[in-house]
Order: C-alpha cells, then sequence, then structure tokens
C-alpha cells in the first residue's frame, strides 16, 4: 500500500473524485486564501469573511444532517452559544485573548453538554419528534437570548472591542504588501479563514476515520450497525457533540467578524433554513465539500444577487416586461427560483451530482 | 465446558400485536452447524433476529455459553462474539468493501493472517478491495456480508438466507466457504431454505412450523428420510439435487 502524499494526508485521503469538482474545490480555496489581495476593499472581505464561518458551521452541521442522518433544527443555536460566549465576555470590558480564550471555552462547554443532554433523551425517540425536540429547544434559547437583556443586550444584541491586533486601526507593517495594508481586518480575515481550515480538515479527518465509517453505517442501517456491535445512541450522541462543538467555533468567529452579536445575526431561525440548511442541502449532504461548495453559491447569491439583476434589469430596458421581472426588488423571488431549480436538477446536492457522474469509471483495487 | 454453546428455553416474541414465536426451545452444538429450516414464514428469522436482540423475547430464556442474553442490548450480544449476517445480506452499500470489513475489526485494525484466510474463502474481495460495496453483485454482496462475519474470530456465527437469490455457482462457492468454516471449528446457526446447501454443511438440524420447533435431529437423518422431508418441509427432493 502506497503512503499517501501531503495534500492525501491533509484531506484524510477523501480526494473529490470528479475532475469539475476538484477544480472548484481549488477556486474556491485559492479565492479565500487570496481574497484579501486578489478582492481588495471592504465589501468582498466581508463575503469572503462570511464565506469562511459559513462553510464551517454547513460542515459541522452535515456530520449531523449527512453522515448520521439526524434532522437537527438547533443547530444555529450553538452558532449563537460560540457567538454570545465572545461577545458577553468583551462587551464586559475585559479586551484580549483570554477572555475571548474563556468566552469560547465557556460556550463550548455549554453546547456540548446541551448536545449531549438532547442527543441522549431524545435519540431514543422516532425522528420526527427529535426533530420537533430540537426546534423547541432552540426556540427557548433564542427567547432566553432576547429576554436576558443584562447579559445578552436583548433584541439589540451586543458590541463590543477585540484585541487591539484585530481592530482596523492596528497596523501589522508600515509598507503595504501587494498594494494591500496589512491592518488589523487583514488579520481578523486570516484568523477566520486558518481557523475555519483548520477545523474543517478536522472534521475531514473525523468523517473518514473508523468512527466516521461507523456513522455512515448507522446512518445507512441502524440496525445493522447494532449487529455490528455499535451502539447507535451513543455514536450520534458523539457526533451530535461535535457538530455542536465545532458549530460553536464558528459563531464564535461571526463575533469575531462582526464585532457585535445579537439574536438575529447568529440565532435566528432563518440562519437555520435559509443558510444552514440549504448549504447542507444544495452543496450535497454525507460529503463534507458539499456544504463548503453550497456556502460559497448561497453566500455570493445573499450578496451579488441584487446587483446583478441591477444591472440585468438595465441591460434589458428596451424590452417590455423583463425590466420589472428582473428588478433587484425581486432578488429573493430568483434566490427562491435558483434554489428550487437546483434542488431538482440536482436531487443529492451539486457535489453528489458530480461524483455520481464519476462513479461509473473503475475503483482502485487493492 | 458445556456442549452447548447457544440455548432458547420456551422463547416467545411479539411483534406489535402479532405473535410470532410461540415457545422456541433450541440448542445449538459447540464448533458444530445446526441448520434451522421452516417454510416461509414459520418464524426463522425472528428467532434469529431475537437471539440478536433486534427483536426482544416477551417470555422465555436465551444463553450463550450459559450466560443469559435474553435482555441484552443488540451492541452488547455482538460484542459477545456473535456475529449476525442478515437475510437482506447486512453490507453497508455507500462504503467500500475495506471500509466495510474495518467495520467488524474489534480495533480497526486487520490481523493479517486473519484477513489472509478470509481472502483464501473469498478470493473476489480481494480485487474489490477499495469498490463501494453498492456495485458488489448479489453473490459479492453475500461473501462481503460472510467475510465480515468472520474477519474476527466468533463464537457464534447466526446467518439468514446465504443462498437466497444467488446463481448455482455462487451457492456452491458459498457450501465450499461453510464446509471450511466448519473444518476451523466455527458455530454456526445457519437458517436455509436450499436444502442441498443444508444437507452439505448441516450437523444438526430443527426445523420450525408456525413459531415452534417441531423437529430436532441430525442433518444426515433428515436428508436420508425423504418421507420426513416431505411431511416438515413439503420437500420434493428431487428438485433440491
Amino acid at each position: 500500500m502506497t503512503r499517501p502524499s501531503l495534500l492525501g494526508r491533509l484531506i484524510s485521503e477523501d480526494y473529490p473524485r470528479n475532475r469539475v469538482l476538484a477544480g472548484l474545490l481549488i477556486i474556491a480555496f485559492v479565492g479565500l486564501a487570496l481574497a484579501p489581495f486578489l478582492f481588495p476593499g471592504t465589501r468582498p472581505l466581508s463575503v469572503a469573511t462570511r464565506i469562511c464561518i459559513f462553510i464551517l458551521l454547513a460542515a459541522s452541521y452535515d456530520v449531523v444532517l449527512g453522515y448520521t442522518g439526524i434532522v437537527s433544527f438547533g443547530h444555529a443555536m450553538f452558532f449563537g452559544f460560540g457567538a454570545y460566549g465572545v461577545a458577553i465576555m468583551l462587551a464586559r470590558g475585559w479586551v484580549g485573548w483570554d477572555a475571548m480564550a474563556i468566552g469560547l471555552a465557556a460556550a463550548l462547554a455549554l453546547s456540548a453538554a446541551v448536545a449531549a443532554l438532547i442527543g441522549l433523551i431524545s435519540l431514543r425517540v422516532k425522528a420526527i419528534f427529535f426533530s420537533m425536540m430540537t426546534l423547541a429547544v432552540a426556540s427557548f434559547a433564542l427567547i432566553l437570548a432576547t429576554q436576558m437583556r443584562d447579559l445578552t443586550g436583548g433584541e439589540d444584541g451586543l458590541t463590543f472591542r477585540l484585541p487591539p491586533a484585530l481592530m482596523p486601526s492596528f497596523r501589522l507593517v508600515a509598507e503595504p504588501l501587494f498594494g494591500v495594508r496589512i491592518d488589523g481586518r487583514i488579520l481578523t480575515y486570516y484568523l477566520i479563514f486558518g481557523t475555519s481550515l483548520a477545523f474543517f480538515l478536522l472534521l475531514l479527518r473525523i468523517v473518514n476515520s473508523p468512527f466516521g465509517r461507523v456513522l455512515q453505517a448507522i446512518r445507512e442501517n441502524e440496525f445493522r450497525a447494532e449487529a455490528l456491535g455499535f451502539s447507535v445512541v451513543l455514536h450520534r450522541t458523539l457526533a451530535g457533540v461535535i457538530g455542536a462543538c465545532v458549530a460553536t467555533i464558528a459563531g464564535a468567529l461571526l463575533a469575531i467578524a462582526l464585532r457585535y452579536n445579537g439574536p438575529a445575526a447568529s440565532m435566528s431561525f432563518e440562519i437555520m433554513v435559509d443558510s444552514i440548511l440549504l448549504m447542507a442541502v444544495i452543496g450535497g449532504m454525507g460529503t463534507l465539500y458539499g456544504p463548503l461548495i453550497g456556502a460559497v453559491l448561497i453566500v455570493l447569491a445573499q450578496y451579488y444577487l441584487q446587483p446583478g439583476m441591477e444591472i440585468l434589469s438595465s441591460a434589458l430596458s428596451g424590452f417590455p416586461v423583463l425590466p420589472a421581472l428582473f428588478h433587484p426588488d425581486r432578488w429573493l423571488l430568483w434566490l427562491g427560483v435558483l434554489f428550487v431549480t437546483i434542488v431538482y436538477f440536482f436531487p443529492s446536492g451539486v457535489v453528489g451530482r458530480l461524483r455520481a457522474l464519476s462513479a461509473s469509471r473503475p475503483a482502485r483495487s487493492a | 465446558m458445556s456442549d452447548i454453546l447457544l440455548s432458547l428455553s420456551g422463547v416467545h416474541t411479539h411483534i406489535g400485536s402479532y405473535h410470532i414465536l410461540h415457545g422456541v426451545d433450541l440448542s445449538v452444538r459447540r464448533g458444530k452447524v445446526t441448520m434451522l429450516l421452516g417454510r416461509n414464514g414459520a418464524g426463522k428469522t425472528t428467532t434469529l433476529r431475537t437471539i440478536m436482540g433486534l427483536w426482544r423475547a416477551s417470555a422465555g430464556a436465551i444463553a450463550l455459553d450459559g450466560r443469559a442474553i435474553t435482555d441484552a442490548a443488540t451492541p452488547d450480544i455482538a460484542r459477545m462474539g456473535v456475529a449476525y449476517v442478515p437475510e437482506t445480506m447486512g453490507i453497508f452499500s455507500q462504503l467500500t468493501v475495506r471500509e466495510n470489513m474495518t467495520l467488524a475489526t474489534a480495533n480497526g485494525r486487520f490481523d493479517e493472517t486473519r484477513l489472509e484466510e478470509t481472502f483464501g474463502f473469498f478470493p473476489v474481495l480481494k480485487t474489490k478491495w477499495n469498490d463501494r460495496a453498492g456495485l458488489l453483485s448479489g453473490g459479492q454482496k453475500q461473501m462481503l456480508a460472510i467475510a465480515r462475519a468472520i474477519i474476527e474470530r466468533r463464537r457464534l456465527l447466526v446467518v439468514d438466507e446465504p443462498t437466497k437469490g444467488l446463481a448455482p455457482a455462487i451457492i456452491d462457492h458459498l457450501i465450499e466457504a461453510m464446509n471450511r468454516l466448519k473444518q476451523a471449528q466455527t458455530t454456526i446457526l445457519l437458517v436455509e431454505q436450499n436444502f442441498h446447501m443444508a444437507r452439505s454443511v448441516g450437523d444438526d438440524v430443527a426445523v420450525m412450523d408456525d413459531g415452534v420447533i417441531v423437529h430436532r435431529g441430525a442433518m444426515a437423518d433428515l436428508a436420508a428420510d425423504e418421507a420426513l422431508q416431505q411431511r416438515l418441509l413439503g420437500l420434493n427432493l428431487a428438485s433440491h439435487q
């Protein structure tokens, strides 16, 4: 057996298995790694930051939904825990890395405990009841976040300062690099990019480990997995805890990126459905590259569909009906059409479809 | 050490409102192949699933090597060394052959000698090692399911109709594999509709009808008694040559 390359080891030998997918992943990686230099400006940097965070968040959800087959509507709650963990500590005026670390550690402990409790109590019941249970717990957490004003800032949320090295006024070097000033915003971006990349690779390692194979076996047929000696409840609970903890880290990154956190920013049902669930489903569940592609597609659509329609509407100004049809105010309608189209033509997601196209090729043998 | 590895005494099983097993008494001798035969719907698969804890016995007792497993959870029974090959082959089609086999190992690592031995039983699995299990043929899937059950040394193999839907050449290959397992003193409880296979590998036989054991004895005696076969199984042996 040949030893895998460094790249192979980094991605836990979970190769894209399709040239188009490999190309898309390379474009996404290079685009995000060099985003501050390739697309200078505040808006592109915000888009790239959001893509990094939501790749990690959607990937963490895929461990729960795609690899284990658990339909949870409570994932945004763990995202919110992470964001509030950092925000509550920093908003108290304790501006330092240690405050961020303590806030994140507390959020991780809370997420792990809640995920374990939900798992052990409700994974024994039928899937629909589990989904309802997660929805109820998430709604309860959202109400708590809006009601506990002294702690969370209520509906208004919390605004705070970051450690000096992450503030826009900070300069790492005096001279611009490739025309870009290396300030606190760029450092914040690379902190988020690096953390997201590291935890995405960690998730790849987990889902490709023997533990990950057991999760896939359980998803496919839990009775067969039990007959092999694996406890379904224990493995599902562990998967839920892992997914929750990584979502918490993504939430902390969101708070750092925004220097703000509120219920709508990190805990809302819109985050759960419009972002997390859609990214996983459109990209393709059961493969971490799916949420990655889904996050890129959806964040880009959320940011650029409206300006794109404005250009299209102007270009069609000489035609009847069409300018009104593509008016920028109708961007949500077209976003919906885009999603329905993707789900219709790619029922297994973009990545699932691309991999299925390559599946007829002969596989490697021992 | 008792000669009996597995025993069922007066086992009843209900599935919902249906009463499927009506007091099953069965013994499986150590190092022997025990055939569980019977018509469709007699309760054979329910018996195996009850042994594995996939369905709970509502009454009666099941013991493995003298230890009660009636109320044990399925994963615990599997960890006691009972391997189950279900009727529907029990492979994970999205995983590769290697990953399917890895799942059945105790610590995620293969004992190389045991692996080569398993390849000896089913050489085709070596050539399909990195292929997705879902792409294998029906016979190959069955071989994988059995290979997964024997990749670790087990105390008992519980196998449900391994020949179902397979071509005669593949069945002959399975018979050969079962006989080699038998020579290695593996204890097997085998449900089978194919009388040719039952006769070729069985030491003992139990025949079920309507949720109870109606006959127990040596497989060779049943194979030699066409009238008994006709009475118990409705078999015309000529069609099973």
